[in-house]
């Protein structure tokens, strides 16, 4: 790979431990003509709305947007699954030149009358930005001609980046907190923010809340409902997973409605029991609280110690390289990797801040590499050089893995599989257990 | 034949429900994909290349790279002129590649970018660099699907690249123009080519670049594919073949051939089914003036040998089948051949040809009734299929959840195959595709009944 030489934009984007002066420049857009794995703003609120499955969500503009992200995600819904469809006003030369807003209206109208959902968000993407539909207006009167919320996302797609489609979505959310009964909600009672439901995640995580005798008001937006949104500002605390999509959010409701809020990760064993200590924690008043939470802590690691500690002993000494959305993510990687007996060679996000990246810093051993939106040569580079023996990223970063003989762990939301949770370590394990351990691995390096 | 065609209103009607199409720049990455060094750009907004990569990546599986001229709220107020210039500079820089192949997407053509000018002055204005050669092809999605993509830029890169060359005329190449194929047929359609000892120049070719071994050495651009040389010397090839029933309408690849240097075009089916196949195979044979192979007429004998043994499991099916309208015709011919019966046929594809196209391929004798559907979606062909008694799916993954809620087997082809490991090593077409699909669909038929019944056979 000696003729590897990064972007002159993007020297300031990867970072060795050990090396020079740490001054990561990030939140920046993809240098133009780089190959980003980033996506776009509208792809940042189709990801945090997407699991609300009673809600219609339209998207406004030519017919791509819509059908790349048609039930490619794994997040499980145990009622309806209108989410699970993919609408588009699939534009066409006629409305890009005359306008899209009838479509827009006529669009709407249909799919209410159809699937009479709870509420409609509708995506606004780049095409729409440009010709000028006011969404809005068009929302607000099918809004008022059908009774039920329609709210704009404003989503086009070269208006900043997935984080700022993070933002959009939170505020569509906020829209609809607040407008529900919260009479029946008593005080030991929160909101799981940033939980969508992956293979069932919210499941897990609700039930270890049930268990801890806290009652969950709302997940946003795992396994959601419209109904249940509306009364999210009726719990007394809300639990912040992936800090990156929902602390917006959080912020919002601590301001309007006094809610505090924590952060916390249900990824690996060390991180879902700090996450459900602190919420005891939280209702202090109530001891028998963080009671039931040591005993449930207890009870659900010594089920999967066994199993976790047979990886483990296999996985010792065996090097990975992270690379996902956001990097709070990746913190939690890096401490799950570690109870593996794994060490982490590279890691790096699309999104990362300032800040999460002074955090990965201070997390890595010397030699990591830490690279803020990397591209598929720069990544395939690292996890050669640095001999990985796993890769944890997205669909975009697996054939990179593969085809440099690495074995591979899906971290994002089109998996299937649950990984959150006690439970979800043990499937995790089981993962890289069996991709690193796999003997197609031998073949190839068996080859000339 | 009773054919009833149901042309969806694509203005007055409502939104697409669960799209059975892809968008326009997708069908042209793919297309660059098939020359050797070459490098895909996307002129418009980071999402869509990103988008259209993974959808990709999760169909062939190979690293794809399709770079992104990555627009701003001020590229989308200014024009993209600025971000087109630094991202052919960068592109050129980080993957030295032999060609560049820019695709727009709805945004640039939307503010109106005239990217052949900024192209220009691109070059213009940096004397010192060496470029590759930059081809552009103008791909808005709202004019049409990721077929029409993909046949706009192979006409785009014979229409920059290919030249007038003095050539003796035994020596001349046959030029080759599949459809969007996978890449196990690309291959298969080499080795046949060859087998007839022809000089060909085949466009695309990504059976290497998106269907390969592992590597020792992370490669910025895969190996494989016709050099932009090659391409250039289509220009003095001897005949063009062009394959595909609907999208061969309008200027192709072919037809430019044909009108700028004189070179006769030969329009042929997808080879899908004996018949067609037969029709590739007599045409090879006058190319070369070579009877047909052995190892392909022993190949033909098996396939009729097998339409034999199992046409009374076939026999009577009833199939939707959808996906590109090239497809949907291409199996349209197979099936009617080994007697299953294609209720439905539809596709996403917007030319408004497909009716008229199945129209034509009907045999002698059919008397079964037909619905076509043209620009439909799988919210359509789902409402169709339930009000028709059916069998079979033939399609690719995304019928998958219809297939699913009708209780019938999906037999899965085409792009995406999203749900099943294999999809480029999929044959559709000539004699061995031909084989390997009759296999699979009286197999599913099989299956079906095998679990259905209440005695549970092991001896069919
Ligand atoms: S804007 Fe156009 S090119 Fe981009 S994803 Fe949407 S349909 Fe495809
Ligand atoms: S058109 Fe815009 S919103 Fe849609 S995928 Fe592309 S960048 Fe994202």
């Amino acid at each position: 790979m000696s003729t590897f030489s990064p972007l002159k934009e993007r020297e300031k984007q990867i970072y060795m431990k050990g090396e020079a002066p740490f001054d990561m420049t990030c939140d920046t857009k993809s240098a133009a003509g780089s190959v980003s794995q980033r996506a776009c703003v509208f792809c940042g609120s189709r990801v945090v709305l997407y699991p609300v499955a009673d809600a219609l969500h339209l998207v406004h503009g030519p017919i791509g947007c819509a059908a790349y992200t048609w039930d490619i995600r794994g997040s499980l819904s145990s009622g309806p699954e209108l989410h699970r469809k993919s609408f588009s006003t699939d534009l066409r030369e006629k409305q890009v030149i005359f306008g899209g807003e009838t479509r827009l209206y006529r669009s709407l109208t249909e799919l209410i009358d159809r699937y009479e959902p709870k509420a409609a968000f509708v995506y606004a993407t780049c095409i729409v930005g440009i010709i000028g539909d006011d969404v809005s207006a068009v929302c607000k009167k099918v809004a008022a001609e059908k009774g039920i919320p329609v709210i704009p996302v404003h989503s086009e797609g070269f208006k900043g980046t997935k984080k700022d489609g993070y933002k959009a979505a939170c505020d569509a959310l906020g829209t609809l907190i607040g407008t529900g009964d919260t009479s029946a909600i008593g005080k030991i009672s929160i909101n799981i923010l940033g939980e969508f439901n992956i293979g069932g995640e919210s499941w897990i995580i609700e039930n270890y809340y049930k268990k801890m005798g806290v009652d969950v008001v709302s997940v946003m937006t795992g396994d959601s409902r419209v109904d249940k949104i509306r009364k999210a500002h009726g719990a007394s605390l809300n639990v912040v997973q992936c800090s990156g999509s929902m602390t917006y959010l959080a912020k919002m409701m601590e301001e309007k409605y006094g809610i505090p809020y924590i952060r916390v990760s249900y990824f690996g064993i060390e991180d879902t029991a700090r996450a459900l200590y602190d919420v005891a924690a939280h209702f202090s008043d109530r001891p028998d609280i963080m009671e039931k939470t040591k005993a449930l802590v207890h009870d659900e690691v010594s089920v999967i110690h066994p199993e976790i500690k047979k990886y483990r002993a296999y996985l010792t000494g065996k090097r990975a390289a992270i690379y996902v959305g956001g990097a709070f993510k990746a913190f939690s990687l890096i401490k799950a990797l570690k109870s593996l007996g794994m060490t982490t060679i590279l890691a790096g996000s699309q999104t990362g801040s300032k800040e999460d990246y002074e955090i990965l810093k201070d997390m890595c051993d010397d030699g990591t590499v830490i690279v803020d939106d990397a591209n598929p040569l720069e990544l395939s580079k690292y996890i050669v050089d640095k001999k990985a023996d796993l890769f944890i990223g997205g669909v975009k970063e697996r054939p990179v893995a593969y085809k440099m003989g690495v074995g591979f762990c899906d971290h994002n939301h089109e998996r299937k599989i649950p990984l959150a949770g006690f439970e979800g370590m043990v499937h995790f394990a089981r993962e890289v257990y069996g991709t690193v351990k796999s003997p197609v691995w031998g073949l190839l390096k068996n080859e000339r | 034949m009773k054919t009833s065609t149901m042309i969806k209103e694509t203005d007055a009607k409502e939104a697409t429900t669960n799209a059975c199409k892809l968008c326009t720049p997708l069908g042209a990455s793919l297309a660059f994909k098939g020359v050797k060094g070459a490098i895909s750009l996307m002129h418009g907004s980071q999402g869509c290349s990103t988008y259209i990569r993974r959808y990709l990546i999760s169909h062939y599986k190979e690293p794809i790279d399709i770079a992104s001229s990555n627009f701003s709220e001020d590229t989308a107020i200014f024009g993209g002129g600025a971000n087109l210039t630094q991202s052919v500079k960068n592109v050129i820089r980080q993957y030295e590649p032999e060609l560049l192949g820019i695709s727009t997407t709805c945004l640039s053509e939307t503010i109106g970018d005239d990217v052949p000018m900024i192209l220009k002055r691109v070059r213009m204005e940096d004397t010192e660099r060496k470029f590759p050669p930059i081809v552009h092809v103008s791909t808005p999605s709202y004019t049409g699907t990721h077929a029409d993509g993909y046949v706009a830029a192979v006409k785009s890169l014979v229409d920059s690249l290919a030249v007038a060359r003095e050539t003796d005329a035994e020596n001349a190449p046959v030029n080759v123009f599949p459809g969007m194929y996978s890449p196990a047929d690309l291959r298969y359609l080499k080795d046949i080519l060859s087998d007839f000892g022809l000089n060909y120049r085949m466009l695309p070719d990504y059976s290497e670049t998106l269907d390969g071994g592992p590597w020792t050495t992370y490669k910025k651009i895969p190996e494989g594919g016709i050099s932009v040389e090659d391409i250039a010397s289509m220009g003095s090839a001897r005949a063009s073949l062009e394959f595909g029933h609907v999208t061969r309408f309008g200027e192709t690849a072919a037809t430019l051939l044909s009108t700028r240097f004189g070179i006769p075009a030969y329009a042929l089916p997808m080879p899908a089914g004996v018949k067609a196949t037969d029709r590739l195979f007599d045409i090879l044979s006058e190319f070369s003036g070579k009877p047909v192979p052995e190892k392909y007429r022993k190949e033909r004998e098996r396939l009729l040998d097998s339409y034999v043994d199992g046409h009374k499991y076939t026999f009577g099916a009833r199939a939707v089948i959808y996906g590109e309208e090239d497809l949907v015709a291409g199996m349209f011919a197979f099936l009617t051949e080994i007697g299953v019966i294609p209720v439905l046929c539809a596709s996403g594809g917007t030319s408004g040809r497909l009716a008229e196209t199945i129209e034509s391929l009907t045999p002698e004798g059919f008397d079964d009734e037909v619905t076509v559907m043209q620009a439909a979606d799988f919210g359509e062909i789902e409402q169709a299929a339930m009000d028709i008694k059916v069998d079979l799916f033939v399609g690719n993954s995304k019928g998958y959840s219809v297939s699913r809620k009708l209780g019938v087997p999906l037999v899965r082809v085409g792009f995406p195959i999203h749900d099943r490991v294999g999809g480029p090593r999929l044959h559709h077409i000539g004699y061995r595709g031909c084989q390997e699909l009759f296999d699979r669909i009286a197999n599913a038929i099989l299956e079906r009944r095998q679990e259905e019944s209440g005695v549970g056979y092991s001896y069919l």
